[in-house]
């Protein structure tokens, strides 16, 4: 038996992510990424004496969006702590944050991991600020308070994870809900995305919770999960060896790939924590919630189920039109006017997008109806053109706009149906090609492909090949 | 001095000050009569009071998301102490 098959992790996750905002959270300066240093700071972002702060309503309205698609209730009141601390980044000496009274509370991310839908509860999410970016150098450090005072939410999870792919999977998740909802871009390239987590291990089937072990700040979610995998197996070990863990924080090294033990005298925060006199308390009225809750969009999980539901259509290509929202959109106006959801889809995805992609077109430049597609699905399902001319015909009404009915006509790719008309195309080709006729009769089946072949091209495509099949084995077999 | 309800030593870390011991005393003994003063309003019946969230009386104060100048770069830098290329320079920050 491997040692963790023993023991279970149980995991909880601080996500914090900045959000998309033009300014920042108590100030008019940029929240803007690579700026030169200490050139998006104000008196206020720098924490100069007698300054005011006031909230930027944008943060407080992605704040509570934020809630709402994260299946939270949205408290009558929400209030500014002051959490009271001395770090170089931080101007203040403290830091603006919801701390009792936050916007959002109680609410659940559901996703898809290992086949199944699983839950992970939220228990909070709130807004706060910020702080400066540090740099170290050999005898000192440097600080740019560009991003000091950049509005940031932080989404707090249940201890409801016990998996490091578990985890990953749900950062993932919520990565796509904030994203989708145009609550933050989370470009951790930008670092606009950080995670504390709370990891602890038992044996399987107890349920005391292990000593806490907290791994701070980490910036991407595949080393949320290695930080996870290793921290998982050294606690088994630990426990397994016989020793005692205690409730500490832990840094990840992304390098060597370990946790280390911080000095955890400098983590024995006491923060102090009180309402921010300059801040007023945000209550939100009736109307004002019910105006952001239009904002809610349908969440990523949601909108596959449905498009496999809906158009039964396979996961594939439902996550296509999950991930490609506008893409989606339009094959939802398509789906609309076609009995065949799936052949649509499979114009939208395999035609139409990587034409799209060749001739850098934008959907607005789409020269043809929606229902052009239903219409051509119609064609092919119905036996009018064969699937090689349908193809033609979508180059043709990528190209024009023209109809597809329209191109059939006007090309004369109506499909030859007429057994009699095929008959005449195989003779025509059994006529021609005695030698592939003689290997046939010999025994080698794959001498009637290149027959097949044969008619279609004097027919130009136009032929329907199960009949072509159909009548060139009764003439060579009779 | 001592007292149980005011760690001297603790508050002036967490306020990252240096007192000598007079000094100590002396503010020890004040903190300790600010919350000899809390308990005596502790005594008062407020039940019927409706709790004071704020001297003002006011909510909802916001700003719309706009984007307003911010400091020229080198007025920003002009009370650091030490500064290079742009950043402001402090001892280093060992973690
Ligand atoms: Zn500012």
């Amino acid at each position: 038996m491997s040692s963790t098959t023993e023991y279970e992790a149980v995991i909880g996750l601080e996500t914090h992510v900045q959000l998309r905002t033009r300014s920042k959270m108590w100030c008019g300066c940029a929240n803007e990424f690579g700026a030169p240093p200490n050139t998006n700071v104000c008196p206020v972002c720098l924490g100069l004496p007698g300054v005011l702060p006031v909230a930027n309503e944008e943060a407080l309205r992605l704040t509570v969006l934020a809630g709402l698609l994260l299946n939270c209730e949205i408290p009558a009141r929400a209030r500014f702590d002051r959490k009271n601390y001395f770090y170089p980044d931080m101007p203040k000496n403290y830091q603006i944050t919801q701390y009792d009274q936050p916007s959002a509370v109680r609410g659940w991310v559901d996703f898809e991991f290992e086949g199944a839908i699983q839950r992970v509860r939220i228990t909070r999410a709130h807004l706060e600020e910020d702080v400066g970016k540090s740099m170290h150098f050999a005898q000192t450090s440097g600080v740019d308070f560009n991003r000091a005072g950049v509005p940031l939410l932080e989404i707090v999870s249940e201890p409801d994870i016990t998996s490091a792919d578990m985890a990953y999977a749900y950062l993932n998740a919520l990565k796509d809900i904030l994203v989708f909802g145009g609550i933050s871009d989370c470009d951790m390239e930008k670092g606009m995305v950080r995670c504390d987590v709370n990891v602890s291990v038992r044996p399987r089937g107890t349920s005391q919770l292990g000593a806490k072990i907290e791994i701070k700040n980490m910036n991407s979610f595949s080393g949320v999960r290695r930080a996870l995998e290793y921290e998982i197996q050294r606690q088994v070990s630990v426990l397994k060896s016989g020793g005692q863990l205690v409730q500490s924080t832990r840094r990840w090294d992304d390098q060597t790939g370990v946790t280390e033990e911080m000095r955890t005298k400098e983590y024995a925060h006491d923060y102090r924590y009180f309402p921010d006199p300059d801040l007023m308390a945000f209550v939100p009225s009736e109307q004002w919630v019910n105006d952001v809750r239009k904002c809610v969009v349908e969440l990523p999980l949601a909108r596959k189920q449905r498009f496999m539901r809906d158009y039964k259509l396979p996961a594939g290509d439902a996550q296509v039109f999950v991930d490609d929202v506008p893409l989606g959109d339009y094959f939802e106006l398509v789906a609309r006017h076609t009995p065949n959801p799936k052949g649509a889809a499979n114009w939208v995805i395999n035609n139409m997008r990587a034409l799209m992609v060749q001739t850098g077109k934008a959907l607005k430049d789409i020269r043809f109806k929606p229902e052009a597609i239903g219409e051509l699905v119609a064609l092919v399902d119905q036996g009018k053109i064969s699937s090689k001319s349908a193809q033609e015909v979508f180059a043709e009404m990528f190209l024009t706009g023209e109809s597809p009915s329209a191109i059939v006509d006007r090309k004369g790719l109506v499909q030859v149906s007429d057994t009699a008309a095929v008959e005449a195309f195989c003779d025509q080709a059994i006529a021609a090609n005695p030698g592939p006729v003689a290997d046939f009769k010999a025994g080698k089946a794959a001498a009637l492909n290149f027959l097949k072949g044969q008619v279609m091209k004097l027919s130009r495509g136009r032929a329907n090949p199960a009949l072509v099949g159909e009548i060139l084995e009764k003439k060579l077999k009779g | 001095m001592t007292n149980e309800r005011i760690d001297i030593q603790h508050l002036t870390h967490l306020a990252r000050l240096s007192l000598t011991e007079d000094e100590k005393q002396v503010i020890g003994a004040q903190l300790d009569d600010i919350l000899k003063y809390m308990d005596k309003l502790k005594e008062l019946d407020v039940s019927n009071i409706e709790p004071t969230a704020h001297a003002v009386p006011l909510i909802n104060v916001t700003r719309p998301d706009q984007v307003e100048r911010s400091l020229p770069h080198q007025d920003a830098l002009s009370n650091a102490p030490l500064q290079a290329d742009g950043l402001f320079i402090v001892p280093r920050i060992i973690e």
